[in-house]
């Protein structure tokens, strides 16, 4: 009993704790989530742009080994993260092929993992949909003749709220990754640290009320930038679909 | 409106750098757990104007990066692996620093009463004659390697033990994290103890054997293996934590009013 009790105290410290935090605007948790905000949304940006236009080509064009690729996507979309900062990691490294760059624990390198683990989750969920959308404007493209890239650009661009979802997917994985940036970011202070790799941190150092503190900032971000990026974007307004 | 926010994010974007001397460190995370570094790190800066960046990794990961010049120094705790390092040609040299020490910590109940007995061997002969659960960092740490060597001098070999000893391959802090919900046995060094915030019922049952010390060295790596190494800054950094200044703030470190660390640096 008074174990389970100990247990609520700390969630409802991790509640006050989050509160206290964002009431004071604390200085490091500022700089900590603006740096999750800029690794994950550079990551997203960059991961949709190559994920977007490769799910439209894989929906339109017919090749050899298009089915080999979707099957592949689908199973990387499960890429477990620790392995792919392991991965980067080592090409990163000093003794590593692109180790002259410098980049092992920079933002970029947390970077580049990010993206590596998103792309082939947006472009499996982006191609989903234009796979549906293809089959319906198939006849009507072909009879007008028009050229692959502009069958491409159609699809992308009707099919815009279905890939705001499979970006969004992608930015949920990201943002709440720990395994691969702790390893190519190293989590230094003031340099790599975001809030994932923090709350790793403290709960190893017991202090579970700052982790789960942090956590919940974690999550209202998360559900602030899907809100943001729904209203910028214009969705679920004025009766369009 | 929609302008107005692209270009606060932008502002943002940018609003993230530093502009001075940088180097990158590997520590162990009893290190950084202590706290020390939090105290270390703001005088270096206002004393060198070196921004000392910490990679805090196990001392097997932080040599292990030393090696492949991901780091410009490293500061970790276990000898041999140390002495390897530098005749590997990887650290230019060994430079011991200060000491703190490792203590027993174990469920209150003390069913193994290890509180009672003299040396560590002793201790950890009871703990395997009764079985009672340990928990082992399991990570090649240089808190790690020291169980392994402190089993090994009481004519144990936790290769061969049961159930009872669990390896978890984690930090000392997640491992400190499993004793707790286990109320087992486990090995810390005093300074994460002390920090550690999820005690439970655990409590510190046995300290002191000299065999217990634990000597930080800071490693320079070598610039003849990885010719961008910040060598010179490395040296800058070590006679900073060799000097009296850094005796001051080291010996003066306490949690508690116990004092975590001695220094021993020989000028």
């Amino acid at each position: 009993m008074t174990d389970e009790w100990a247990q609520m105290g700390d969630l409802w410290a991790g509640i006050t704790e989050a509160f206290r935090l964002l009431v004071t605007l604390d200085r490091d948790l500022v700089e900590i989530t603006l740096r999750s905000l800029q690794v994950t949304l550079t990551a997203l940006v960059i991961g949709s742009a190559i994920a977007l236009p490769l799910a439209a080509l894989l929906a339109v064009r017919r090749f050899r080994f298009r089915r080999g690729v979707i099957a592949v996507l689908n199973a990387l979309m499960g890429l477990p993260p620790v392995v792919v900062g392991l991965v980067v990691y080592v090409l990163l490294s000093r003794s590593g092929p692109f180790g002259v760059l410098g980049l092992l624990f920079t933002p970029t390198a947390m970077i580049i993992a990010q993206v590596i683990i998103i792309v082939p989750l947006i472009a499996s969920i982006a191609h989903q949909s234009l796979r549906d959308l293809w089959s319906e404007y198939h006849d009507l493209l072909i009879s007008m003749n028009v050229t692959q890239g502009q069958k491409m650009r159609t699809l992308l661009w009707d099919a815009r709220r279905a890939l705001l979802t499979a970006s969004l997917a992608g930015f949920g994985r990201a943002i709440g990754e720990v395994g691969a940036i702790m390893i190519v970011g190293g989590n230094i202070d003031h340099a790599t640290r975001v809030l994932t790799t923090a709350i790793a941190l403290e709960t190893g150092k017991g202090d579970f009320a700052l982790a789960l503190g942090l956590g919940i900032i974690l999550i209202g971000l998360a559900i602030t930038v899907n809100l943001a990026i729904h209203w910028l974007s214009r969705t679920e307004q004025e009766g369009r679909w | 409106m929609r302008r107005l926010v692209f270009s606060v994010v932008l502002t943002l974007w940018g609003g993230i750098a530093a502009a001075q001397d940088m180097m990158r460190m590997a520590v162990t995370t009893s290190f950084q757990n202590s706290g020390l570094a939090g105290v270390l790190l703001p005088a270096i800066e206002a004393d060198l104007g070196l921004e000392v960046q910490l990679v805090v990794v196990g001392t097997g990961q932080a040599l292990k990066l030393g090696e492949a010049g991901d780091v410009d120094a490293i500061l970790v705790h276990s000898r041999r692996a140390e002495e390897t390092f530098v005749a590997g040609g990887f650290g230019r040299h060994r430079r011991e620093i200060m000491y703190n020490d490792f203590v027993l910590i174990g469920p209150s109940a003390d069913g193994a009463a290890v509180a009672a007995v003299q040396t560590a061997a002793d201790a950890l002969r009871k703990i395997e004659a009764t079985q009672e659960t340990f928990v082992s960092r399991g990570d090649d740490s240089g808190t790690h390697k020291k169980e392994l060597a402190l089993w090994r001098a009481a004519a144990l070999e936790p290769e061969s033990f049961g159930d009872w000893y669990k390896a978890v391959g984690a930090g000392m802090g997640a491992a400190l994290n499993t004793a707790s919900g286990l109320d087992a046995y486990i090995l810390s060094d005093r300074a994460s103890w002390l920090n550690f915030g999820n005690k439970g019922t655990l409590a510190l049952l046995f300290s002191g054997d000299p065999v217990l010390f634990n000597q930080y060295a800071y490693l320079p790596v070598s610039q003849e293996r990885h010719s961008h190494v910040k060598a010179v800054l490395a040296s800058k950094l070590e006679g900073w934590l060799t000097s009296p200044r850094a005796a001051a703030l080291i010996n003066g470190y306490a949690i508690n009013g116990e004092r975590l660390f001695t220094f021993n640096a020989t000028p």
